[in-house]
């Protein structure tokens, strides 16, 4: 459609579309928009439009790809096919299948993903309208969306892209100044700007290199504002939120108190207890396998045993453990 | 000023030692992991705006079995991780031919977790007061996160549901929440809850749906009303004499009702 402009930045150091070269372009944030996600977001940027889901932690099916220790995250960034001038073929590209990598990548170092084990947790970014730096804006859409979800991070990510028109160095490009631009640098990253994604197209001197390190970061920092103004935003409109919440969490963390108590007495009698409780998992393991039915007998015995000696579970364990010794 | 509505990554003390639950410590400063409201007490925790439930020792919950095994019930619990329940959990000896008489696939009962293991195995136990099997009434489900604000400072929003509308009710942690009653009384209750749970940002919610269930019961159902969430788990009555056990067991369901609903409202209290 449009041709290559002669001009990328005019005499006053205005851009295409009137931005200073260090300016990012609007961003409005919408949370909640989807009610059967567990998070998602709506994210305008520029002429970006971004819509992300969170659902999870969840169960992972097929149980191989499970990781016994931690949840997967699995991130899918899809461009609708009427995102852009000519129509996108549907389905996943090349492009896209290494964008969802690298985005996935991106969020490793903020979701605490050791808390759910063998669970996943999926992200999904679709790009309805696509006007340069797609990638970055799913990103930070996807990002507020894990908030939203109740999904525990270390911080948000945020991200924006630098790059080179007419040999100076510009903040989030805009579409022509992509397609016919010099180069382009999206980065992502933590609040402590800790960098999480970095791809480079196009050619930057050293010099430059450094230079846009420092624009992106300016500009990350910026989105973080906005992202964390979104979301204390969502429930402002409320003032009495923050009061009832409170009361709630005053309740709970009486409760906590109570069960720390608890626990506490729990700890001082069961310390004893440690290896029978061990040895007692294991039995259980062994019990639920497949390889049980072929034991069946032997463990109908002991349920009748169990079910004629004290309800105590003494008895239970030490049958528990004779039975696998017994294997 | 105690509290305020805070992001993944905010800075909240400078203490290492203030650290709670939802919160981690990086170079000595403490931060947040989630998004919700932080309760500064002697210790900073942040509590969630959302999330799934994730199942911790001795909660009460409400599980739907989904399968079963020769010696094992397998119970949706609601949760990114099954339930499992041992023919030995339950209060009478079950032939492993017999398991589908006493739980068949669809059956509800409210259980409670007897352990939780580093790999989420989740045990659960049915030899308790007040554990068995669900008969009759309704099943809502709610957001997990929002289960204290349906039971209230200590139990009042529960007990007052209960006054209000003459109708059994246990909330399990997982979100579920069993009603059981007359049928209006039910449509009323869980408007109630759905109410609860639509409005449960605002400060003095009990006595605000206190006088909603007062005006409703004056008015009988001006705005006709559809609850899309409850499903009926109207069940034949249990083979055999499965009965008499479980009677037994439920005499006590509302003293441990009670009980339960304040000491199980805690998320899980994993901490950094």
């Amino acid at each position: 459609m449009a041709n290559k402009p002669e001009k990328f930045i005019d005499e006053n150091g205005l851009r295409l579309d009137g931005r200073a070269v260090d300016e990012i372009r609007p961003m409005t944030i919408e949370i909640g928009v989807l009610s059967r996600a567990d998070g998602s977001c709506y994210l305008e940027w520029g002429k970006n439009k971004i819509l992300a889901a969170v659902y999870g932690p969840r169960e992972l099916h097929p149980r191989r790809m499970q990781k016994p220790d931690e949840a997967i995250v699995r991130y899918r960034y899809n461009m609708a096919a009427f995102s852009v001038e000519d129509r996108a073929r549907p389905g996943p590209s090349r492009r896209s299948i290494e964008i969802s990598k690298v985005s996935r990548d991106a969020f490793a170092p903020i979701i605490m993903t050791k808390y759910y084990p063998s669970a996943v947790i999926d992200i999904f970014a679709e790009v309805l309208q696509a006007d340069a730096g797609t990638r970055t804006a799913a990103i930070n859409a996807a990002s507020i969306a894990l908030a939203d979800a109740g999904i525990p991070m270390k911080g948000l990510i945020s991200a924006c892209a630098v790059g080179k028109v007419d040999g100076q160095l510009v903040l989030d490009l805009s579409k022509d100044e992509d397609n016919y631009g010099n180069a382009d640098l999206p980065i992502a990253m933590t609040q402590d700007g800790e960098i999480s994604l970095l791809q480079m197209d196009g050619n930057l001197t050293k010099e430059e290199f450094k230079k846009a390190l420092e624009m992106a970061s300016e500009g990350c920092r910026q989105i973080l504002e906005i992202q964390k103004e979104a979301l204390k935003r969502k429930f402002a409109s409320h003032e009495e939120v923050v009061e009832s919440l409170a009361e709630v969490a005053d309740e709970i963390i009486e409760d906590v108190q109570k069960e720390i108590e608890l626990i506490d007495e729990d700890f001082e009698v069961s310390e004893l207890e440690d290896e029978d409780v061990i040895e007692i998992t294991i039995a259980k393991t062994d019990t639920s396998e497949p390889v049980d039915k072929a034991q069946e007998e032997d463990f109908t015995e002991f349920t009748e045993d169990e079910s004629s000696n004290v309800d105590g579970p003494e008895g239970y364990e030490a049958d528990k453990a004779g039975e696998r010794h017994e294997q | 000023m105690g509290r305020e509505i805070v992001v993944p990554g905010q800075l909240l003390s400078d203490n290492a030692n203030e650290s709670g639950s939802g919160t981690y410590v990086k170079e000595g400063r403490v931060f947040s992991l989630l998004y919700g409201v932080a309760n500064i007490k002697n210790k900073i925790s942040v509590i969630p705006f959302s999330g799934k439930y994730i199942p911790s020792r001795k909660d009460f919950v409400i599980g739907i079995v989904f399968e079963t095994t020769s010696s094992n019930w397998i119970f949706d619990i609601g949760s990114p991780y099954d339930g499992l329940l041992h023919v030995s959990e339950y209060p009478r000896r079950v032939e492993s031919s017999k398991m589908r008489e006493v739980f068949d696939i669809g059956d509800c009962a409210i259980l409670r977790i007897k352990d939780v293991d580093a790999s989420m195995k989740i045990e659960l136990t049915l030899r308790e007061k007040g554990l068995r099997k669900i008969k009759g009434g309704r099943l809502l489900e709610v957001p997990s996160t929002k289960v204290p604000r349906v039971i209230g400072q200590n139990g009042s929003m529960v007990s007052m549901l209960k006054k209000e509308t003459d109708c059994e009710i246990f909330v399990g942690q997982n979100g579920r929440i069993w009603i059981n009653g007359k049928d209006e009384n039910m449509d009323k209750l869980s408007e109630a809850i759905d109410m609860i749970i639509r409005e449960s940002h605002i400060s003095g919610l009990t006595d605000k749906i206190s006088k909603f269930l007062q005006a409703e019961g004056e008015t009988e159902d001006i705005n006709a009303y559809e609850e899309v969430k409850d499903t009926d788990i109207e069940q034949e009555e249990i083979v055999e004499n499965a009965n008499s056990a479980d009677e037994e067991y439920s005499e006590d369901a509302e003293k441990v009702n009670e009980s339960s609903s304040k000491a199980n409202q805690l998320p899980d209290t994993e901490e950094s």
